[in-house]
């Protein structure tokens, strides 16, 4: 039995991570302020010179249609149509301006979060649902999009994007790599595997981390004692820090590090400082573990808003411009509806399909007795 | 004896194991304030302190490594995995550092290590949530891998695993957190049955069926609706993986002559494998008909759409027991099937 004098101090050591010293939100390159103010950044300002007021627009469409699309997923899980989902609500700025960034030849791997980057990839997220309905592990053919099919295991996307990036630079391609992850990830040995493998092989890829605070019930402080963007650099990859609300700012970081990789800079880290408003998948409980107040903190900093206002005062959200992004939001979220409740189940012998890319008598036999198995009832 | 949910006999396992030792730590993600994403640690960090159940970074291979640290220390560190397919991550920790660690230190360092797995399908999942990855353990030697079927087992059962001075994996078939059952929490630990021990759930004449964890509610079933046209069924619910408790199972095919076994990992080098293997050498000359498995398929765990096809249920396992008793079956009439 420890004395109670060691029993405190235990505790202060053990508890005391999760309330490190991660610093301030405000620590970051910021394009567009929290209430939409365009600042000026002699170092990031040329990554987006060329962007016009329609782009703008499109990005806040962008924004506008995958938070309807969070709506909409939402109910229908509530509806029974839908097993899970897992909400991207707070990180449309993180996912739209990095997504806009890239090249269609550039790969993307993400997490299971990335709906947003799926939509600008030009992705019909009916395919997404159909994963978080259970009619199939993966629904998209990933060399269609150039993006991988979403991964669960958390963190270990980024050693994919590694060694594909690796790939690159053995074929003398210009292309690049992108893969996306969580603050939670950064703990795994798989990311600090990735980043020493990138910085090894100057692999042409970007680690885009979406810090939005919390892993589950874990707080950011929990992984990180140091900004995470901090952590790249001990590996010999360069890094910034981005105020993953701003999507203008995103798309500047992000389009920075593209440039690198592609010009044979290697690998660079962006952390992108964002806040999951929602729920972690549609099965969390967020009162459980989160305060309220700081929902509405992040809220005042919300990613949608902020551009709206921006365009706004840019005298550039006119009547016709909003009617058409209602209009464009409500035909995405209303064909998503019809067409996830009119999706047919897979049929049985499916289970056995795909297991191995050549046939295979083993597993032929179990399929034949199943086959037969099912068959048996009818013949009642 | 007080009504209980499984999910909250293991918690009450889980208290009386902290109070009875000061040793005993709790590791694991979101198993703090959240008391983790079943619940099953719910409350317990607000009683013993963020020193005793502790939230970790997300990372498997972290968690289990520093497990194998703190026992080193002389802790009784009780891990969780929050879903059985994230198991992997640690799988290098569990098979080459806690498996080896006291035959390695010839006896001097133990590894009483519990690590507890949320394991098995029909919950209607996403990929790697409704993973059976009890065989990749119980064929490293080293380990103890035991899986409860009901809450008394589960509240006597994690207490014994904690106490265990051997590394033990401890199976929990999520799917059954909310069923209800008995608990006598006056059953103190010398008075419990011993970890290791097999169950006769329900004693027959005509075929054992063997069962642990999930499925052993199912066999029941089975058990009933085999009564209904006539067949005698044993129940077995084998409850430690590694070792195998072999002498009920000998006893009872001794008896019945038949042996059924079910459960819901794939077929291929799975413990039906194992089972039907050591009780034919065992007994061959009682067996009057081969050893049937009734499984889930050689296939990665199929999308939730699919999952009721690749876990046996009712019917499935009386069919096995139809082929088993030569009866007609959905496979009557092919050769050497
Ligand atoms: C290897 C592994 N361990 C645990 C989990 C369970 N899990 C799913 S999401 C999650 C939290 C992830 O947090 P983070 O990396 O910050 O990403 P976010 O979901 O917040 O985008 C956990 C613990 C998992 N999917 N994979």
């Amino acid at each position: 039995m420890p004395s109670e004098a060691e029993a405190s101090t235990q505790q202060a050591g053990l508890t005391g991570l999760a309330g490190g010293s991660v610093p301030a939100d405000e620590n970051f390159i910021q394009l567009i302020t929290a209430d939409g103010t365009r600042v000026a950044n002699p170092d990031y300002d040329r990554w987006v010179a060329d962007v016009t007021d329609q782009e703008l627009i499109a990005y806040y469409e962008d924004m506008v249609v995958i938070r309807r699309i969070d709506t909409e997923a939402t109910a229908l899980q509530r509806q029974g149509q839908l097993a899970l989902w897992a909400p991207l609500l707070g990180q449309e700025a993180a996912q739209i301006g990095s997504a806009r960034a890239l090249d269609a030849e550039d790969f993307v791997f993400p997490s299971y979060r990335e709906n947003g980057v799926a939509y600008v990839r030009g992705l019909d997220l009916v395919n997404s649902l159909k994963i978080w309905r259970g009619n199939a592990h993966g629904t998209w053919d990933p060399y269609e999009f150039n993006m991988a099919t979403p991964q669960i295991i958390i963190g270990a996307q980024t050693l994919h994007a590694t060694g594909y990036a690796m790939g690159i630079v053995n074929d003398g391609a210009d292309s690049a790599v992108i893969t996306y992850f969580g603050d939670g990830a950064t703990s795994q040995g798989d990311v600090n595997e990735a980043m020493v493998f990138a910085a090894s092989f100057q692999a042409p890829v970007v680690f885009f981390c979406q810090n939005n605070h919390w892993a589950i019930s874990e707080p950011v402080g929990l992984q990180a004692h140091q900004a995470i963007a901090d952590r790249a650099p001990g590996f010999g990859i360069p890094s910034m820090r981005v105020d993953g609300n701003d999507v203008l700012a995103v798309l500047a970081v992000t389009r920075a590090a593209l440039d690198r990789a592609r010009n044979g800079g290697g690998p660079s880290f962006i952390e992108a400082v964002t806040y999951r408003m929602g729920p972690h998948t549609t099965a969390d409980d967020p009162t459980r573990y989160r305060d309220a107040n700081e929902l509405e903190d992040w809220a005042a900093k919300d990613p949608i808003s902020r551009l709206g206002a921006l365009l706004e005062a840019k005298g550039l959200l006119t009547e016709e411009v909003k009617a058409a992004v209602a209009a464009k939001s409500d035909s995405v979220a209303k064909d998503l509806r019809a067409n996830t409740i009119k999706l047919a189940d897979p049929e049985a012998l499916d289970v056995f399909e795909h297991v191995y890319s050549e046939p295979n008598s083993a597993l032929e036999r179990q399929k034949d007795h199943y086959q037969r198995y099912l068959s048996s009832f009818g013949a009642n | 004896m007080t009504q209980m949910t499984f999910g909250r006999a293991i918690n009450a396992g889980l208290r009386k194991a902290m109070e009875r030792d000061s040793k005993v730590v709790l590791m694991g993600e979101d198993i703090g304030k959240l008391g983790g994403v079943f619940r099953i640690t719910d409350g317990l960090q607000k009683d013993f302190g963020a020193h005793r159940v502790i939230d970790t970074p997300l990372a498997e291979s972290g968690i289990m490594g520093t497990a194998v640290g703190l026992a080193f220390r002389g802790y009784r560190p009780v891990v969780e995995i929050q879903f059985d397919g994230f198991i992997y991550p640690a799988f290098d920790q569990i098979v080459a550092q806690v498996a080896k660690l006291h035959y390695r230190t010839q006896g001097k360092v133990m590894m009483p290590i519990t690590i507890r797995v949320p394991f098995g399908g029909g919950i209607g999942s996403p990929e790697h949530h409704s993973e059976s990855p009890e065989a990749y353990f119980t064929h490293t030697s080293g380990l103890r891998v035991i899986s409860v079927s009901n809450p008394q087992d589960a509240y006597l059962m994690i207490q014994q695993a904690i106490a265990s001075n051997d590394p033990v994996l401890y199976f929990e078939p999520k799917r059954r957190y909310h069923s209800k059952g008995e608990v006598d929490e006056s059953i103190g630990l010398e008075a419990a049955p011993a970890m290791g021990s097999a169950r006769v759930v329900s004693a027959g004449t005509d075929v054992t069926l063997v069962a642990y964890g999930p499925l052993v509610a199912t066999a029941n079933d089975v058990a009933l609706a085999a009564a209904d046209e006539g067949i005698s069924v044993e129940v077995i619910d084998l409850r430690s993986l590694a070792p195998i408790d072999f002498a009920p199972l000998e006893a009872s095919v001794r008896k019945t002559g038949r042996l059924v076994i079910t459960h819901e990992a794939g077929q291929t080098g799975g413990l039906g494998a194992e089972i039907a293997a050591s009780i034919t050498e065992r007994c061959f000359n009682y067996l009057e008909s081969a050893p049937v498995r009734v499984t889930g398929f050689d296939v990665p765990y199929p999308p939730s759409k699919l999952e009721k096809h690749h876990v046996p249920d009712l019917d499935r396992i009386l069919d096995g027991i139809d082929r088993s008793m030569g009866r007609r079956n959905s496979l009557s009439g092919l050769e050497g099937a």
